[in-house]
């Protein structure tokens, strides 16, 4: 059976730096930091009282208020991108056929402020269950694809992906999977997160995973820096229009990367402790290259997991210099969760929309605050600290890897006929 | 207007984000309203938080439109 080709046709982001793709792109070749101090909750007891907080969001100027309050902020963020790229890519849902277009979404948690409100309002009450009929369907991480489905029309397959910091990922490689084999035209598909939330600080303040750097929260997400001391907590959403090439070319679609393969594999170690060695990670580049049927020497950018933890950063380091030997030299690596904070399962879809930004604009956005070097890392290695370099960029690739050992990397290239 | 009639009118803008001009006593939830099976049992719920009683699922069922709810709750709470 031979295989389709799978392009991406439309974008759309909301994020800590910038609230859609334009002001996100901007925000990422400029080097800017989302991180301050957290207005969402008083923070005043917790280890960390900072996030890389959406900005300057009103969700009444994009859903209508009797619709977005039967959603958690994770499903409006989600809707709101969708909504981006949808009109982004052109297409017209009355020349499409919706049966064959299908939305596949990815969240690390779902509604967790839903959930969070809810138990807190029983917890504190006398007993008895005033539970809101919309508390479920708020929750529930698989909410937003139905609700992108309900707002398109798109009747083709339709599910979530739940492999926590690498949910994102998954859902496009699954997405990007489905076309290939023919299952279906298009999808929406990404991810979408809302964790800033009293339980999501201090669930991970409680497993140490938090930087706690309170007193400069904007250098605080450093990758690959000596004194790194924990991720920043992001929210947010990316979303991305995929469809097969001959379906793009028929409706003279623009055309903005080819995704040419996906990775998958899984660390077997630890539930939230990356393997020591990096196998998990080294598997996962193996496995989109072979998908992809690209050779190691062929790849200019990875955009890195690195969320900033001292084990973390270092798995991968070592797993790429595994995998692509001396070519790690040549290649540009970049964590540009070093401007984000960590969107957990939003992560792979913003970060792959930074990869195809990339290949479009010929420039690879930073790893910022970058201060002093770690000796334990190679230091032939180019991190593209502090400032963006140009290059053309071929083929890019994004890592995204998630507490329970899941990985995802998804191969793009620029698109050529 | 009664105090609880305010009340209720205003949960029922609140709760269906519908403009206070539609909320006429004769208005239904369901047919007028825009509201689907999970907003009705949701403004029961509210009226329940709101003046603290009970409605039983068999009263809540003849509930159907504003004026019913006011005069429901007229009867009922306070």
């Amino acid at each position: 059976m031979e295989l389709k080709r799978v392009v991406v046709t439309g974008l759309g982001a909301l994020t800590p730096i910038g609230n859609n793709l334009e002001e996100y792109w901007k925000s990422l070749e400029e080097g800017v930091s989302g991180a301050a101090p957290i207005t969402k909750f008083d923070a005043e007891k917790f280890r960390t009282k900072f996030a890389c907080e959406v900005k300057s969001f009103d969700v009444h100027d994009h859903i209508h208020r009797k619709d977005a309050r039967k959603m958690d902020i994770f499903t409006q963020y989600a809707m709101v991108v969708a909504e981006e790229a949808m009109k982004d890519s052109g297409l017209d849902l009355e020349k499409i056929n919706l049966a064959r277009a299908g939305v596949i979404w990815g969240s690390g948690i779902g509604g967790l402020k839903t959930f969070h409100d809810e138990v807190t309002e029983f917890a504190s009450g006398d007993g008895t269950p005033r539970y809101n009929p919309f508390f479920i369907p708020k929750m529930i991480a698989d909410l937003s694809a139905g609700h992108i489905s309900i707002r398109f029309g798109l009747m083709g397959p339709n599910f979530a992906t739940v492999s926590a910091c690498a949910s994102s990922t998954n859902a496009l490689v699954d997405s990007f999977n489905y076309i290939r084999l023919g299952k279906a035209d298009i999808f929406v598909t990404g991810g979408s997160e809302a964790a800033v939330v009293e339980s999501g600080i201090g669930g991970f303040n409680a497993l140490k995973a938090l930087s706690e750097r309170n007193d400069d929260p904007t250098t605080a997400s450093r990758p690959f820096d000596k004194n790194r001391d924990g991720f920043v907590l992001g929210e947010g959403a990316g979303a991305l229009i995929l469809e097969e090439l001959e379906h793009a070319k028929a409706r003279g679609a623009k055309i903005y990367a080819e995704i040419l393969g996906g990775g998958m594999s899984a660390d077997a170690h630890h539930i939230t402790a990356p393997h020591p060695e990096g196998l998990g990670a080294k598997n996962v580049m193996i496995d989109a290259l072979n998908d992809s049927g690209v050779k190691p020497e062929e790849v200019d950018y990875i955009n890195v997991h690195g969320t900033s933890t001292p084990l973390g950063d270092m798995s991968e380091v070592k797993a790429i210099q595994e995998v692509f030997g001396a070519h790690a030299y040549n290649l540009n690596i970049s964590s540009t969760k070093s401007m984000t904070g960590h969107l957990l399962g939003a992560a792979g879809a913003v970060e792959s929309i930074a990869c195809i930004m990339a290949i479009q604009k010929g420039i690879i956005p930073p790893t910022i605050n970058h201060f002093t070097d770690d000796e334990t890392f190679d230091n032939k290695l180019n991190f593209t600290f502090n400032k963006a370099q140009k290059r053309d960029v071929k083929v890019a690739l994004s890592n995204t890897f998630g507490f329970g050992g899941h990985n995802f990397s998804i191969l793009l290239r620029k698109y050529e006929e | 207007m009664s105090e609880i009639a305010q009340k209720v009118k205003k949960i029922i803008i609140d709760k269906l984000g519908v403009e206070e001009s539609e909320v006429t006593p004769e208005a239904s939830f369901t047919n007028d309203l825009g509201a689907d099976s999970l907003d009705t049992v949701e403004l029961i719920m509210e009226f329940e938080k709101e003046f603290n009683i009970s409605i039983p699922d068999d009263q809540a069922e003849s509930i159907a439109t504003v004026g019913q709810a006011i005069s429901y709750l007229e009867e009922h709470a306070g």
